[in-house]
């Protein structure tokens, strides 16, 4: 089966039934992507299909078929860094790390869907991420910040 | 023309500077360990026990799976000895036949194949029996005392009913347990290289933790055991000790099946078997005079370990020294004991027992004014501990008491509470005033004698060597903004080694808020060293830096008396919170906390280890609870086991308060652990604030709110 | 999925129904509202019709989970796992919502049977769900948490000149209609209605929280929807 991921074209050759998290993680070199309950929990796993955020753990590789996946990879331009990434940096969102991309993915889908956004908008936004270093708070401020 | 002179470097220290590994962590480009592949790699399994006591009356593998596709590791496996090294050696690395079985998820058999359908095929032909014993939960029929601390101050009279003009107000408080949930569960690869050597690659803290484990229950010597800690995510002192039995269980598969083995704990093992915090039940009696005097606390702490004795003894330690709170009290007896019990060992999260014998003394001080019809604020006032103060154990404060300033600090910074428009909803505010001590126990430090090493390199860049690791707290970054003012160079000059056993000194553990004061001390002084040094000598240089404990602390093991801590760090949280009255739904809204760090080495990392640290008391506090079912925990999912969501997280706003304390490094003092400290009791003291209802344990779930109401 | 890495024997195949298109949309015929089996829930919460016509199934919704969840949870996933907290389940059982499957349609408050049990047959496929315009129903959900929290009780609530609905969720092994408290609200009886439904539900003791708990949070619930529904 083919499907795209991070703007490439990819082909996949076994069972439907695996987990898109694994493929991506084992089978095409993807590690960005975490896993850290497998039960559709922590959203530690988050990818992008066509657009929408889910978690890959609960997704079967045979239902992206055709469909654009995309990881936290898929987000820089190279080097360059997307103005999120960098405001996590500066704003220090990223403390551990692990949840960060997953955490970014759903901020970048927040952030497509308008540019009005207001703290509680985040929360609700990112509610499926769970993050244990950080308190959200400097999550939320990050986000903010490139709502201007 | 001479070219004008370059413009002085702006500090690194105090400033916000971006994040050293930051690029990495919001790329996917940072390698944590299930990241890293390991070519030839089996995946690695523990089977473990479905009995809270008994002993393995048999182990059958059954003849209908094929073993020759799996390699299996039992207690005779081992080649050194069956210990998992920490305190005790009580606890074996794997239950041995005819040996007793002390809880439920007990690691008994090792299993390791190709690939993970053959490991799980493998783990149902499995089949152990059990003869069961009866088990033992409750803390009152607990026969085994893991560690007693006795401490005592002046004399504590114990009937003071009839003396005139003196209230006694007696309470007794419970904690639950905790989980740490790291997002990142517990994993290692082990890698059999030549020469015996046996590498590591680990979600750990404390790298030489590992390496002591390894060289023990492997029979290794310094250089065969190699432990490279890889990008961790999440610590929060769960990875301090379990890593060593994670690791250990890796190597012996690997070592058996003559290739690397990946041993990963996915969410549901790592709930199910890792350490949590200890619970407990700690009683208070106090005595005031009715002006708010304080005349005596006198306190009994009883700690639940679990069924080995891990770090138990010094979490025993750390709770009673903290146990009579940030106050100045002239009479004063401490007994604490840690007990076993028939559950999974408890072993270290942050806090390490100061949140749990904080968490009573605070609300005493709430009890005791209300009996005394005072402001709880002003009776904080009266009794909190000033400069010159004397401690419990009888430490003098001589410098860096940060208590007043970040009560006045943290008053002045609440928000104007928003009416709710929830008719069923009530509102309440609490406050805390906590202390927490920095640095290793007594003479922890002065035995560890952690060091580290520091090189000047021939390109001119410099190099930190070190085995304190960063799990997200900030630990490079820092260690580079250090370096680099003491050399008076830019932050582009200076590198650290990987923390690898094999490339690095022992600086100690990454744990007791002692990274940043103690070890980034070191650094510090290794690079002003080197700089002075540079004066005269050429690059390459290497220097190395090990902790001297100062002649002015003085710390008896045996009596619990003098300096406890070189230093301590305080802080004042005031919590908002909305109940709802229908339901019992406690939601903090906000929440303000004033600390007095001594010196903000980055301020913005400062903020989040706060804001992060606040945000798991509120989940000890309220919704993060464990129920046991026959000694194991029902809550073994994400499903089941809840953190608080971007949704449920108050807004939380931090007060950096500067008060520097001589002998950190630009003044800084520890801090990893205080903001676990403040939190809860102010929330118990904001719903009582809200509903006029005494909670006397967390977590405050729904249901015991409600009832509580009721029973009002 | 997470189930399906349980079952034994290891299913021979799995059928992907997510990109049937046929099995997508939100339709108005007439006055029905046609939800389409494999909707996700975020499509179900931005629809104009949805947001118009069934409002409590747009805020249930919302409490699904979170993003994540919410564009891969559908009606007809939570409808054949018939879990009993099932969080839109009370919403269509007080909206009096129509299972259209590929050979019949089946009254919801006919369609749970037993715990985690259905009216469907084995190889029976759930195609839409229908919804009759013109109720105004009322909704709340409790959890531990305020998101990716299973209810401990949720309910919805309608009280229109056609009749009462009590619909509550995990007080039960099944999401079920209170008749009792019915019965006494169609007698305008509304104290009665709340000392009722006590014993119109059978809560339990379980990880997530207790029957004396359920039971209390149940009848101040229903006293709350009660205030706030109007007829």
């Amino acid at each position: 089966m083919r499907f795209t991921l991070n703007g490439r074209e990819v082909s996949f050759e076994g069972s439907g039934a695996r987990r898109l998290l694994d493929v991506l993680r084992e089978d095409l070199g993807a590690t960005g992507t975490k896993e850290g309950c497998g039960e559709g929990e922590c959203g530690a796993c988050s990818v992008l299909i066509d657009g929408e955020v889910v978690d890959s753990c609960l997704v079967a590789v045979g239902q992206v078929e055709g469909r654009e996946v995309t990881t936290v990879e898929g987000l820089a331009d190279g080097r360059r860094l997307t103005a999120l990434q960098q405001a996590f940096i500066e704003h220090g969102a990223a403390q551990c790390g692990i949840c960060t991309p997953g955490m970014l993915l759903a901020a970048h889908v927040l952030l497509e869907q308008s540019r009005r956004l207001t703290a509680d908008d985040v929360r609700e936004g990112l509610a499926g991420n769970l993050c244990r270093c950080t308190g959200y708070t400097k999550i939320i401020d990050a986000v903010l910040s490139c709502t201007k | 023309m001479s070219s004008p002179p370059p413009p002085p470097l702006a500090p690194a220290v105090g400033r916000s500077v971006p994040r050293r590994e930051g690029v990495d962590k919001v790329t996917g480009r940072a390698r944590y360990t299930d990241d890293i592949v390991a070519p030839g790699a089996w995946y690695g399994r523990t089977i473990r026990s479905t009995v809270p006591r008994g002993r393995i009356r048999s182990i059958t593998l059954d003849p209908a799976f094929d073993w020759e596709r799996v390699v299996v590791v039992t207690a005779d496996d081992i080649p050194g000895e069956n210990v998992v090294h920490l305190i005790r050696d009580d606890q074996p690395v794997l239950a041995p036949k005819g040996g007793e079985i002390r809880h439920r998820e007990e690691p008994i058999l090792l299993l390791a194949a190709a690939d993970r359908g053959t490991l799980e095929e493998a783990a149902r032909h499995v089949r152990i029996e059990f003869e069961t014993l009866p088990p033992v939960y409750a803390l009152e029929e607990a026969t085994e005392v893991f560690s007693t601390v006795e401490i005592l101050k002046g004399e504590v009279v114990e009937d003071l009913k009839d003396v005139e003009d003196v209230e006694v107000v007696e309470r007794t408080f419970k904690v639950g347990l905790q989980e740490q949930l790291y997002i990142e569960p517990q994993g290692a690869i082990a890698i059999p290289e030549a020469n015996g050597t046996i590498k590591i690659i680990g979600s750990l803290q404390c790298p030489y933790y590992v390496h002591r484990a390894l060289k023990r229950a492997l029979k290794l010597t310094d250089q065969q055991a190699v432990v490279i800690q890889a990008e961790t995510g999440g610590g929060f002192g769960g990875k301090e000790e379990y890593p060593s039995i994670v690791a250990v269980h890796a190597a012996l598969l690997a070592r058996k099946a003559g290739r690397p083995v990946r041993l990963m704990y996915d969410r549901h093992e790592d709930l199910a078997a890792t350490t949590k915090r200890h619970p407990g039940v700690i009683t208070h009696r106090t005595a005031v005079k009715n002006d708010g005097t304080l005349v005596s606390q006198d306190i009994e702490i009883v700690l639940d370990g679990g069924a080995y004795c891990t770090l138990t003894p010094v979490v025993l330690s750390r709770a009673a020294i903290h146990a009579a709170g940030a106050y100045s009290c002239p009479n004063v007896r401490i007994r604490a004991r840690a007990v076993a019990t028939n559950t999974p060992p408890n072993g270290a999260f942050r806090g390490f027992g100061a949140p749990q014998s904080l968490f009573a003394a605070e609300l005493m001080v709430e009890h005791v004014a209300e009996r005394l019809g005072m402001s709880s604020v002003d009776l904080r006032r009266k009794w909190m501990l000033r400069l010159g103060d004397t401690t419990a154990t009888g430490q003098v404060l001589t410098e860096s008491v940060g208590s007043e300033l970040v009560l006045d600090a943290a008053l002045k910074a609440v928000p104007t509470v928003r009416p709710s428009d929830r008719p069923t909803v009530r509102q309440g505010r609490g406050l805390s005033l906590v202390f927490h001590g920095s640095g290793f126990t007594g003479s922890g430090e002065k035995k560890l004698q952690g060091t580290i090493a520091f090189e000047a390199l021939a390109d001119g860049t410099f190099r930190i060597l070190t085995a304190s690791t960063e799990i997200g707290q900030g630990t490079k970054t820092i260690f580079c903004q250090l370096a680099a003012d003491a050399l008076g160079v830019g932050l582009e000059k200076i590198i650290l080694a990987p923390q690898d056993t094999s490339l690095v000194p022992d600086s100690g553990p990454t744990v007791a808020s002692r990274t940043a004061m103690i070890v980034g001390r070191l650094v510090q002084e290794a690079a002003a060293e080197v700089k002075e040094r540079l004066q005269r000598e050429q690059a390459p240089l290497r220097v190395e830096k090990s902790y001297i404990q100062p002649d002015s602390i003085h710390w008896d093991e045996t009596t619990y008396r003098g300096d406890a801590y070189p230093v301590y760090a305080w802080a004042c949280t005031i919590a908002d919170v909305e109940v709802d009255m229908t339901t019992g739904e406690v939601r903090v809204t906000d929440l303000v906390t004033a600390v007095d760090c001594g010196k903000a080495l980055h301020p913005v990392m400062a903020e989040g280890q706060i804001e992060g640290g606040c945000l798991q008391a509120v989940g000890w506090a309220t919704i993060e609870e464990i129920k046991m079912k026959d000694g194991g925990y029902q809550n073994d999912r994400l499903a089941t086991y809840l953190i608080p969501t971007a949704l449920d997280a108050p807004r939380i706003r931090t007060i950096l308060v500067e008060n520097p304390y001589s002998r950190g490094p630009f003044g800084a003092k520890g801090i990893g652990e205080l903001p676990m400290d403040g939190p809860a009791p102010a929330i118990i003291a904001a719903i009582h604030d809200a509903t006029g209802v005494w909670l006397d344990e967390i977590p405050a779930t729904p249901e015991k709110v409600l009832a509580a109401c009721a029973s009002r | 999925m997470v189930h399906a890495r349980t079952l034994r024997p290891e299913p021979e195949a799995l059928l992907d129904l997510w990109s049937l298109n046929e099995l997508k949309g939100v339709r108005r015929t007439g006055d029905m509202l046609e939800i389409a089996a494999a909707e996700p829930y975020t499509g179900i919460i931005a629809s104009p019709d949805v947001q118009q016509h069934l409002p409590a199934l747009a805020a249930a919704a919302r409490t699904i989970g979170a993003a994540q969840i919410q564009n891969r949870g559908t009606l007809g996933g939570n409808l054949a796992n018939a879990s009993p907290a099932g969080d839109t389940l009370p919403v269509l059982l007080a909206y009096d919502a129509v299972v259209v499957t590929d050979r019949r349609s089946i009254a919801v408050d006919t369609f749970f049977t037993g715990y985690r049990k259905t009216a469907l047959q084995s190889d029976e496929l759930i195609t839409a769900v229908r919804f009759p315009l013109g109720r105004q129903v009322a909704f709340r959900k409790v959890g531990t948490r305020a998101a990716q929290a299973i209810s401990k009780v949720v309910m919805a609530v309608s009280r229109t000149p056609e009749g009462v609905r009590i619909a509550i969720g995990s007080v039960a092994e099944v999401p079920l209609r209170a008749r009792g408290a019915e019965a006494a609200l169609e007698r305008n009886d509304v104290e009665g209605a709340i000392a009722a439904v006590a014993d119109d539900i059978r809560p339990i003791d379980d990880v997530r929280s207790t029957a004396v708990y359920r039971r209390a949070v149940t009848q101040g619930v229903l006293r709350e929807l009660l205030e706030s529904v109007r007829t």
